[in-house]
């Protein structure tokens, strides 16, 4: 960089940027700054770029201001707020402070370790050349132009990278089978979930040459990005990575002048969540219902179109190029003995920083809710992490100094999953958050196999039970002997995890699901079947506000005199609850 | 006929790409804001595969209507951090603004077909709305309404609201 170019504008343009009017901010910040002729008048030129996802979320519209090295950045970025920017800071080189962010995001950038996340919110994710300038596509010329396919694969193995998108599998094993295999016919997939939206979004091209460098690793010529359509932004993105990268003859015929020819295709999934699991991915890919297939033979044996076929999600992907690039020795640096190098998250629920997280294998989970996350909302006691989407485990408070990685995870009876991570309080009901969770997996099974079809609907109902005060003793074992069975007979990894929520649940707090039977009561107050909700007749100084807010009459009194809630007409809507100003509507 | 013309249309495309049955499906819904029984019945004797194939597809995916769908589409996002955040209620109360009965995803007028979605990836600003392509973040019931009931008189989706 020039003392020429000495102003840099960088403002994040990923769905949530774009959500908080990102593409408007750094328009007007363009607008501004060329009407009004301000690289003149500072003698300083002026760029400006568009960067993927940094995590922090909840304060975007983020903007970084960077005049002759000198990095600031400014959160929640308002249109109407750059044009005092341009003024006070670009102008006249002092910063606008209130604006700018506070310790939050420095401690929630600053306890991470970014890996693959690290050039997201750095370089514009629509520009090869920002990729080229981080020695973008230099793994894939290597591993192509001077390694053997053995070699590739033997480091992937050697770095002890292992899937990143559920089963936790080792990566160059998978790579080395499939490689194995007779065919001459051999696919890759890439498989970009929701989990993996901000790094197609922010980097692309990462992903790009990863899914290239297995291509060549496992001698595939041909290989699919599987993504669901509705992710606009994401495959604009890859589409116009996938296009620069064919116009710089990285994917193509004789790539890097080898043999070696590669192309990759988009397929168009669907909202579907069985669509996660491989074979059932596979069966969509060729335009059927994604129903899974019967294992063996496995993908690397017989998988897409009956050729065998290597499945990696796009985080998976993202870490290869760097693993060739640095080493196998760099990559298992990071993380634990079993489970090496980084993970990314979506911190997510009752904690003060939400947001997109990348950590090293292995950091305790009170170090990710309290370090990075910042704590809990208002300070309220956490209940429960969830890992793992649906299918994951719930980790109660007392298990928070475990290490996450794959190995703890599995000893609890969780995945590590694509990445979703939930924190919940003690607002938060237990049984019904495995409900909810019942309900999703109940609708998303295929219903190819019974154990799954029947098991998820029985389980929903013998849970609708609970939280509506109508089961009994009998009914829990019941609920422990359908996941026994489902976790054993399943075909595939959606009704064989399907039980995970309800059976750590059960075993970190069984209290609560006793007292929902035992009691008819629900602790968190959460199921509306077991509340009541009545008047503290001290507190009440007669507002008449609960009585105008109830939509169903239920609330009667006289003005100045306590009200009273009458339990058969209530709808336990909790408006009266909320409206009250003086805390006499007691929920219980 | 126009309709037979767009069939033919995609058929063709469908053809030299060697397309699937999913992505043959997902253009006659992009075509037809639906899938049209006509249409099915069409294919499914042009190429010789029997029109249940197509049905199974879909009614499998959830992304796949039979019946008209809206104008415009407002999804509201159900994944797990969503719904801690009152997903449940936004989607409720979208519904019922849009007078909604049970079973239908559609307004009776075809302003506006709701959907939700599975985990859209975008937990760190739940709960999420999607208007037509604009995700809207860290919204409520009240905002999510607001846009509906705004379009309703304008006919139009206008742009983006700052607060």
């Amino acid at each position: 960089m020039t003392d020429q170019q000495a102003v840099t504008i960088k403002v994040c343009l990923g769905t949530s940027g774009k959500a908080s009017g990102g593409a408007d901010v750094l328009s007007i910040f363009q607008k501004l700054i060329q009407l009004n002729g301000i690289e003149a008048q500072i003698n300083k030129r002026c760029s400006y770029t568009k960067v993927g996802c940094r995590g922090f979320c909840s304060k975007d519209v983020l903007v970084d201001v960077i005049i002759n090295d000198q990095k600031v950045t400014y959160q929640s970025i308002k249109p109407t707020m750059v044009e005092r920017i341009v003024e006070e800071h670009i102008l006249k080189g002092t910063p606008v402070a209130e604006w700018l962010t506070r310790e939050d995001y420095e401690s929630f950038q600053s306890k991470q370790h970014k890996v693959v996340l690290g050039p997201c919110g750095e370089i514009d994710p629509e520009s090869i050349d920002d990729y080229l300038g981080i020695n973008g596509y230099q793994a894939a010329k290597r591993a192509i132009s001077k390694m053997r396919r053995d070699e590739v694969i033997k480091t992937i193995i050697l770095s002890g990278l292992r899937g990143r998108g559920g089963s936790g599998f080792s990566t160059g094993t998978k790579w080395e089978i499939c490689k194995s295999q007779p065919d001459n016919t051999r696919y890759i997939i890439c498989n970009v979930g929701e989990v993996n939206r901000p790094l197609a979004e922010g980097n692309p091209h990462a992903i790009i040459e990863g899914l290239l460098i297995g291509g060549y690793a496992i001698g595939a010529e041909k290989g699919f990005i599987y993504i669901r359509e509705r992710y606009h932004l994401s495959v604009a993105r890859l589409r116009n990575a996938i296009n620069q990268a064919k116009d710089n003859g990285f994917i193509g015929k004789q790539i890097f002048g080898t043999d070696f020819c590669f192309d990759i295709e988009f397929s168009f999934g669907t909202e579907a969540f069985i669509c996660g699991e491989e074979t059932a991915l596979m069966e969509s890919i060729e335009g059927k219902r994604a129903m899974p297939r019967v294992r063996p033979p496995f993908p690397v044996q017989k998988g897409l179109w009956g050729k065998p076929t290597v499945i990696n999600n796009a985080e998976t992907f993202s870490n290869i190029p760097l693993i060739i690039r640095k080493g196998a020795g760099w990559f298992s640096s990071m993380g634990t003995e079993e489970s090496t190098g980084t993970k990314v998250f979506t911190l997510s629920g009752k904690v003060k920083n939400v947001g997109l997280v990348e950590i090293p294998m292995g950091m305790p989970f009170r170090d990710i809710v309290y370090g990075i996350g910042g704590g809990m909302e208002g300070d309220r006691a956490l209940k429960a992490v969830q890992v793992g989407g649906p299918s994951g485990g719930l980790i109660p408070a007392s298990m928070l100094d475990m290490g996450l990685d794959y190995e703890n995870l599995s000893k609890i009876g969780s995945i590590v999953g694509s990445g979703g991570m939930v924190v919940f309080n003690e607002d938060d009901c237990i049984v019904s958050i495995t409900k909810f969770f019942m309900e999703f997996l109940q609708r998303e099974s295929c219903g190819k196999c019974p154990p799954c079809r029947i098991g998820t609907k029985r389980m929903l109902e013998l849970l609708t039970k609970i939280t509506e005060g109508r089961a009994e003793y009998k009914d829990l074992a019941t609920l422990e002997r359908l996941s026994g069975l489902m976790k054993t007979s399943s075909l595939c990894g959606l009704g064989r995890s399907a039980s995970n929520p309800f059976i750590t649940g059960l075993n970190h707090f069984r209290d609560e699901y006793l007292t929902h039977i035992r009691e008819k009561k629900c602790p968190a107050g959460v199921c509306i079947a077991l509340i009541t909700f009545s008047v503290i007749e001290d507190r009440c100084k007669g507002c008449t506000l609960c009585r105008k807010v109830c939509p169903a009459g239920a609330v009667t009194g006289e003005v100045k005199k306590p009200h009273r809630i009458d339990a058969a007409a209530c709808i336990k809507c909790g408006a009266c609850y909320k409206a009250c100003r003086f805390g006499a509507i007691k929920r219980q | 006929m126009i309709m037979e013309q767009k069939l033919k249309a995609i058929l063709d495309t469908h053809t030299k790409s060697k397309g699937t049955l999913i992505t043959l499906l997902q253009q006659t819904e992009a075509a037809f804001g639906y899938l049209p029984e006509e249409a099915v019945v069409w294919f499914s004797k042009k190429l010789d595969i029997p029109a249940s194939r197509f049905f199974g597809i879909a009614t499998f995916y959830s992304q796949f209507h039979l019946k008209p769908t809206g104008k415009n589409t407002i999804t509201i996002c159900c994944g797990a951090a969503c719904h801690i955040k009152g997903a449940d209620k936004i989607l409720e109360e979208v519904r019922s603004a849009l007078h909604l009965g049970k079973g239908d995803d559609t307004a009776q007028d075809l302003s506006f077909t709701v959907q939700n979605a599975t985990c859209i990836g975008a937990c760190s600003i739940a709960p999420v709305a999607i208007l037509n392509n604009q995700v809207y973040g860290n919204t409520d019931a009240e905002q999510v309404v607001k846009l509906v009931k705004g379009f309703e008189k304008e006919g139009e989706y206008t742009g983006f609201e700052y607060d």
